[in-house]
């Protein structure tokens, strides 16, 4: 398998039990993306996007076909295993933001570094935070802070374990168009600066331009655009 | 409609769930506690050897005997008089109870066949011609069986030494040596004259149908026949009064901590679902609902769930109570009554006050959700101000409690007591939480995570605190209490309480006997001196039996007291106001007689500290000012007065002594010792009186000890219920944490900690709120002295963390199974 090649799915399906009876949302998908590329995905809603994120990321399980993410086999990986390799090599960003409510800002950023047992997470959080442009805030928890701040947050703690790959599910998609560009630009740049590779869901036209590479997915099949 | 679809959504469940198991838990206790009511007091009829006891100082009108047989009642008449027996040149007033055949209808006679030789049990009474007479005129007539003994106008036969009659009640000290005799023989004694006081006593049995509809009947027409009483199990037993009333009171508290316990669980999952309902609230107001139209669809919803839960609720709890029932049963001979409808009744009011009460503040709190939330969906509705959940709560509480309980001073404390908890508890709840927090950054990640979450969600935490702590409170409480009557009524009749009585001694007896004792028991044994005196006056008022309505205050102020003297106050007795004389004080003011009085009597006589008593004794009258008030256990069979004086006021003046000591069994040899060398004194067999008052008490415990589990145990239902629905946020939490890399152990490490400390805090505060309200009920409503057991701190603290962890992580499995798909679905 070719070196740079850091996510890749094979003949990946996935169906589920609907009350109508079974429902296929994505049926033999292959797919490669490659060390720092960008790649942005698209599809109307309920084409079967977030599945797709989520089974590439391991937070679920394919019915069939395989994901191998930076050289693993998520297929071979129970539960935890799953959660180390997200420890160690992923990042996300929600639509929703997602920060814990219980956690400032800075002990949200550094979370992850604390769940994947790094040295000096706090140092290294705080720096993240200071990237994002939020350096006085450090100490306020996620209701003291707007939309756009919780997500600026949400991106220093994807970014703060320094990972491979940054996985975005319409990052923009709870945002103003104002604030919605500031945190498409941060996202970039900070993807850049870390030299990760970027899978990012978007209904968002610009975003996608944006994007080394566009995948479209329609009828649970994905084409190159 | 929306009904349904909540339901089925699962998040009406929640709170039905808890409105079932509230009511079921109330309605239980309710029906069972009215049964262990009924139970016990079906056993203490043996005390009247009869269900129902009618006493009349005139022959019992053939009316009332009519009625009694056409209710299918078993009846027995028996006429007591006291009167005098002669037995060669002596004579001695006795007790005499003329008996029919049908007596006793409830209990046995015992009888031995020598003096002081084996009991057993006798299902007849004297044969026409006979009487059975006890030990104690035996000894005084020096009677062998067999002789013959006159009776007024008759020649009668002593067959048997009468032991134990199951009626036999009233003051241990003051009756007469006891004859029963056959009822045919009583005519020819020529006793029964017009003017003679004479005791006609109608007993009765049946079933508790008849016998309580017979009583209302006869307590309607009671106008009319103002000499007939009714006599109740407490008149008959006054050492057995205490304690019944003891469980009675535990079982109400009982009952009040399912109510608390219900109402909490209600308020917690009604306060989960109103957070659920925020964004449905949001999104009808955007549609353009008005505030009063949500309140109206939010009253509707929870008064229909109410009422059908409750109705569940109550089914549930009447098969439960049958299902205790048959744990009772070998409690009571004679099967109990059906429960009546009423508990059934009670249950679902109950429920549908509970519902409202804890529920509805909650629910109110929806209509003020801003519809502004569908664009920010951190915008919550105000909080409602905390105080007006807490009031309602309260005068729910207030309203349903005595109710329950049955009784107005303890709910008043137990809830007085609650109050003083709920606010220490938060406000200990948030200094602890602030406290912790500096703790925070020194902890490590899972630890951390789990303080932040405490702290953080302070508010939140603390609601959760006060309610499972107010939760654990009771449940302690209800611990405690339980553990403190059981080993109260265990210290008051232990198995070597007195059981024989020492009376008549004369004052140049004392010294022989006080050393025969010594040997033969090993042990020094007090002799109290007794006079008898009768109280004639108060201050300047000459005590009038016409001054006072209540018939005890009657009886007291008409008989003869048993006065004593002592220097110091009996170890068993407790100065309740006032103080004791020592040498000091009565050299302060010389010449001068001192009375400490019981508080009981001196309350119903109307005697205060500082007044001067007036007894005639012997024909002459002794003065003395009240110094001090005690309070005396009358449960203990111990000896006690009434009156005690300091011993200058009273040597001068004729006294015998009284002694009350533990024999076993094997050792009776000794009572015939004493009868020889002191052919004078009286010995009292208390034996028989003390086993049956034993075997009440231990079904007493035992009823006591099933409501207790089972309210314990409800209890624990109802806690976990309530916890089980905080766990929405963790569910949503744990998927994001593991989104995010964190291992099941981290997670679980996580929630554990979050877990332990809400433990910690709320079993140190739990702790602390039980033992303060133990102690204000132990003062004020159990009168019993309390030791507080230092292990309930370690005791708390770990059962709260137990409970508290192991509900919390029983629901984790779930929050485990979840996968962290969801963060990409749920907003
Ligand atoms: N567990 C499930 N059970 C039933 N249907 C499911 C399940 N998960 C997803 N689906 C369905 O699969 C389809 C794809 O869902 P998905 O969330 O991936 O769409 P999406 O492209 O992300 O849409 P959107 O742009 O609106 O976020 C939807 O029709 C959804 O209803
Ligand atoms: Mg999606």
């Amino acid at each position: 398998m070719s070196q740079n090649i850091i996510v890749q799915a094979a003949a990946l399906g996935k169906q589920v039990i609907s009350p109508e009876g079974q429902l296929t949302i994505l049926k033999d998908i292959n797919l490669s993306i490659k060390q720092g590329e960008s790649l942005a995905v698209i599809g109307v809603s309920g084409s079967g996007k977030s599945t797709l994120l989520g089974l590439l990321a391991g937070l679920d399980t394919a019915t069939s076909g395989k994901v191998t993410l930076d050289g693993t086999d998520l297929s071979q990986l129970d539960e935890d295993g799953r959660a180390r390799i997200r420890a160690q090599s992923i990042g996300f960003v929600f639509q929703s933001f997602h920060l814990l409510p219980s956690l400032t800002a800075l002990e949200n950023t550094s979370l992850p570094l604390e769940l994947a047992d790094i040295d000096h997470a706090e140092q290294l959080a705080q720096q993240k935070l200071e990237e994002v442009g939020l350096a006085e805030r450090i100490h306020h928890y996620p209701n003291q802070l707007s939309g756009g701040e919780q997500q600026r947050v949400a991106i220093a703690r994807a970014f703060s374990g320094d990972p491979k790959i940054l996985f975005a599910d319409e990052p923009t998609g709870n945002l103003d168009q104002k604030t919605a560009k500031h945190i498409i630009d941060l996202l970039f740049k900070m993807n850049k600066e870390n030299g990760a590779t970027l899978v990012v869901v978007t209904h968002d036209n610009e975003i996608a331009d944006r994007c080394d590479r566009k995948v479209i997915i329609a009828g649970g099949q994905l084409t190159e655009a | 409609m929306s009904l349904k679809r909540d339901w089925t959504s699962g998040e009406l469940r929640l709170i039905g769930i808890s409105i079932i198991i509230a009511v079921a838990c109330l309605t239980s206790v309710n029906f069972f506690t009215d049964r262990v009511q009924r139970a016990t007091e079906q056993q203490a009829t043996e005390l009247l050897a009869a269900d129902l006891v009618l006493i009349s100082s005139q022959k019992i009108n053939p009316d009332v005997i009519k009625q009694a047989t056409d209710a299918k009642l078993i009846f027995s008449l028996n006429e007591s008089f006291r009167s005098v027996v002669l037995k060669d040149d002596k004579l001695e007033l006795t007790e005499v109870k003329a008996v029919d055949s049908n007596y006793p209808i409830r209990g046995h006679l015992k009888i031995s066949d020598s003096l002081f030789g084996k009991e057993r049990i006798i299902n007849s009474i004297p044969e026409s011609g006979t009487v059975w007479v006890d030990s104690r005129l035996l000894q005084v007539l020096q009677i062998e069986l067999g002789d013959f003994i006159n009776l007024g106008a008759s020649k009668l036969i002593v067959s048997k030494v009468l032991t134990y009659e199951p009626d036999r009640g009233g003051d241990l000290f003051n009756i007469a040596p006891r004859l029963l005799m056959n009822r045919n023989d009583l005519d020819a004694t020529g006793l029964i004259l017009p003017g003679s006081r004479i005791q006609y006593r109608l007993l009765l049995g049946g079933n508790a149908e008849a016998i309580t509809q017979y009583r209302e009947e006869i307590e309607k027409n009671q106008g009319d026949n103002k000499n007939l009483s009714i006599q109740s199990i407490k008149d008959a037993r006054p050492e057995l009064k205490s304690a019944i009333e003891r469980a009675e009171q535990f079982l109400g508290l009982a009952a009040l901590v399912s109510i608390a316990l219900a109402g909490l669980a209600i308020a917690m999952s009604a306060q989960r679902y109103a957070t659920r309902h925020y964004d449905n609230c949001a999104i009808m107001r955007c549609l353009g609902l008005q505030q009063k139209q949500i309140t109206k669809i939010y009253l509707y919803q929870l008064l229909i769930l109410g009422l059908l839960c409750s109705l569940i609720g109550c089914a549930f709890g009447y098969i439960a109570q049958e299902g205790l029932n048959r744990l009772l049963i070998g409690m009571t001979q004679t099967s109990l009554p059906a429960p009546s409808l009423f508990p059934l009744l009670s249950g679902i009011l109950a429920g549908l006050i509970t519902v409202m009460a804890f529920a509805l503040p909650q629910l109110i709190r929806l209509r003020t959700v801003s519809p502004l939330r569908v664009l920010r969906r951190d915008i919550t509705p105000l909080p409602l101000n905390n105080y007006v959940i807490y009031i309602i709560a309260v005068l729910a509480l207030i309203f349903l409690s005595p109710w329950q309980s049955g009784s107005i001073k303890m709910t008043m404390n137990t809830l007085l007591g609650l109050c003083i908890t709920a606010c220490v508890l938060a406000m200990t709840a948030k200094l602890m939480l602030r406290l912790l927090k500096r703790l925070q950054p020194k902890l490590k990640m899972s630890a951390r995570y789990g303080l932040a979450n405490v702290t953080r969600r302070s508010n939140q935490s603390t609601v959760q605190i006060i309610g499972i702590g107010i939760g654990i409170t009771v449940m302690i409480l209800l611990t405690l209490i339980r553990t403190d009557l059981l080993e109260n009524w265990k210290s008051r009749l232990p198995d070597n309480a007195p059981n024989y009585f020492l009376v008549n001694i004369q004052p140049n007896q004392v010294n022989d006997i006080r050393t025969l004792l010594a040997n033969s028991l090993n042990e020094n044994i007090p002799l109290y001196p007794m006079i008898r005196g009768r109280l004639i006056k108060i201050n300047d008022e000459a005590v009038n039996i016409d001054n006072y309505s209540n018939p005890r205050a009657k009886r007291l102020a008409s008989r003869e007291f048993n006065l004593s003297y002592a220097e110091i106050m009996q170890e068993d007795n407790k100065l309740t106001s006032g103080s004791w004389w020592t040498e000091d004080s009565k050299q302060s003011n010389s010449n001068n007689n001192y009375f400490s009085v019981e508080e009981g009597i001196a309350e119903t006589l109307g005697i205060n500290i500082g007044d001067e008593l007036t007894y005639s004794i012997a024909g002459q009258e002794v003065h003395g000012n009240v110094t001090n008030f005690r309070w005396v256990e009358w449960d203990s069979f111990n000896v006690n007065f009434f009156v005690v004086s300091n011993p200058e006021a009273l040597i001068p003046y004729p006294s015998t002594f009284i002694s009350s000591f533990y024999l076993p069994d094997s050792d009776r040899q000794i009572l015939i010792d004493l009868v020889k060398q002191f052919p004078s004194i009286t010995i009292i067999d208390l034996d028989a009186i003390l086993n049956q008052i034993r075997t009440i008490m231990q079904q007493v415990i035992r009823a006591v000890e099933f409501v207790f589990g089972f309210t314990l145990l409800t209890g624990l239902i109802v806690l976990f219920a309530a916890l089980q629905s905080t766990h929405d946020e963790r569910t949503n939490e744990a998927a994001l944490m593991s989104a995010l890399g964190a291992s099941r152990k981290q997670i679980i490490s996580g929630l554990v900690a979050e877990f332990l400390f809400l433990g910690l805090i709320t079993g140190i505060l739990s702790a602390v709120a039980a033992s303060i309200i133990e102690l204000v009920l132990a003062e004020f409503v159990f009168k019993i002295d309390i030791a507080i057991n230092p292990l309930i701190w370690i005791i708390a603290p770990v059962a709260c963390c137990l409970i508290i962890v192991i509900t919390g992580l029983s629901g984790t499995r779930k929050v485990l199974r979840t996968p962290p798909m969801i963060v990409l679905r749920k907003i």
